[in-house]
């Protein structure tokens, strides 16, 4: 198959993954499970997707697990995602010089 | 807030988005130049799926000249947790929006992307997304075709400092509400844990990122949703 057929076709299909809930789920739902699944949702598959995966991302683990120490205490004390983000960069630079 | 003021908002928060798109495609872009893409073949795949996991596979059934049926079972694996999101996005539209926004914000949800619209307090604003999404998907796209015409030449200290970028913003959208609800406390930690079990457990352990974060979503959120069901209130602040 050409290049363009299999960069289409996932395409296509994962735009049906990502549509189609939105569609399926057009008015609020009043089953008290159900709300309370989609309530957890999003904060428990962001917290899976953070960790252990962190320490894997960065070139030294220590550094990628000190970045994550550091960005709950700074979202903890308020600061907002740009600075969140940017900090754990920046420490991690930091850090692998020494590493 | 008019829609520019939004879709302005959405740029703002789609900077450091789009920073850590750049290191994570531009290394994106390197496996795409392995299987013979050209860089414009790198960058439509990047515009049109936006997704991570979903490339390198896409990239590697390439490479391998993978059958459609295949090509049909990997998308649905590596991406089946937007579905997910898409679920618990849809509960924060108000009923008034017009259907073609659910098109428009459902085409990009990304995890970054979505965990910015999780993080924003009340109803879903499609041109904050919109606003994200123009910053964001050209960084990712762009950086794609750069990968697949430079190679290696971004410094690999810069590539691991950025690559953290993404993890910064998951993090930044998930203390502040578990600041404020205990259970949330309670299962971040528990959700680290967890997560960290599964990566290293036999079968579980060999899966994708990608599909073991579907697994462990439902696994947990059903748990909790069974020991805590929210009371309305919450739900009004989620």
């Amino acid at each position: 198959m050409n290049a363009y057929i299999y960069i289409i076709g996932m395409c296509l299909i994962t735009a049906c993954i990502r549509i189609l809930p939105l569609l399926l789920f057009r008015r609020p739902v009043k089953n008290r499970f159900l709300r309370s699944f989609f309530f957890y949702v999003p904060y428990v598959t962001l917290a899976v997707m953070t960790f252990p995966a962190i320490v894997h991302a960065t070139a030294s683990p220590v550094a990628g697990a000190i970045a994550l120490i550091a960005g709950l205490v700074l979202a903890w004390i308020g600061a907002n995602m740009i600075t969140v983000s940017a900090a754990c960069c920046v420490l991690v630079f930091i850090l692998e010089l020494f590493i | 807030m008019t829609r520019r003021e939004a879709f302005t908002k959405g740029m703002k928060a789609g900077i450091p988005i789009a920073l850590g798109y750049f290191a994570v495609s531009f290394s994106l872009g390197i496996a795409a130049r392995n299987v013979g893409l050209t860089p414009f073949q790198g960058f439509l795949a990047s515009l049109l799926n936006s997704a991570s996991a979903g490339e390198y596979a896409l990239f590697s059934l390439i490479g391998a000249g993978a059958s459609f049926l295949e090509l049909v079972f990997v998308t649905i694996v590596a991406n089946g947790r937007y579905f997910l999101m898409g679920c618990a996005l849809g509960q924060k539209f108000s009923e008034d929006t017009p259907l073609i926004h659910r098109f428009g914000v459902g085409f990009y949800i990304t995890d970054e992307i979505f965990s910015l619209s999780v993080s924003l307090p009340g109803q879903l604003n499609p041109f904050v997304n919109y606003g994200a999404i123009a910053v964001a998907v050209p960084s990712w796209a762009v950086g794609t075709a750069l990968g697949v015409i430079a190679g290696n030449l971004l410094p690999a200290r810069l590539v691991s400092a950025l690559s953290v970028a993404l993890f910064g913003m998951f993090i930044a959208c998930f203390v502040p509400p578990a600041k404020k609800n205990r259970v949330l406390l309670f299962a971040i930690p528990v959700c680290f844990l967890v997560s960290y079990i599964a990566s290293r457990m036999p079968y579980i352990g060999e899966l994708s990122e990608g599909t073991r974060a579907v697994i462990l979503t439902v696994v947990i959120a059903t748990a909790l949703a069974f020991v805590f069901p929210v009371k309305d209130e919450e739900e009004a602040e989620g």
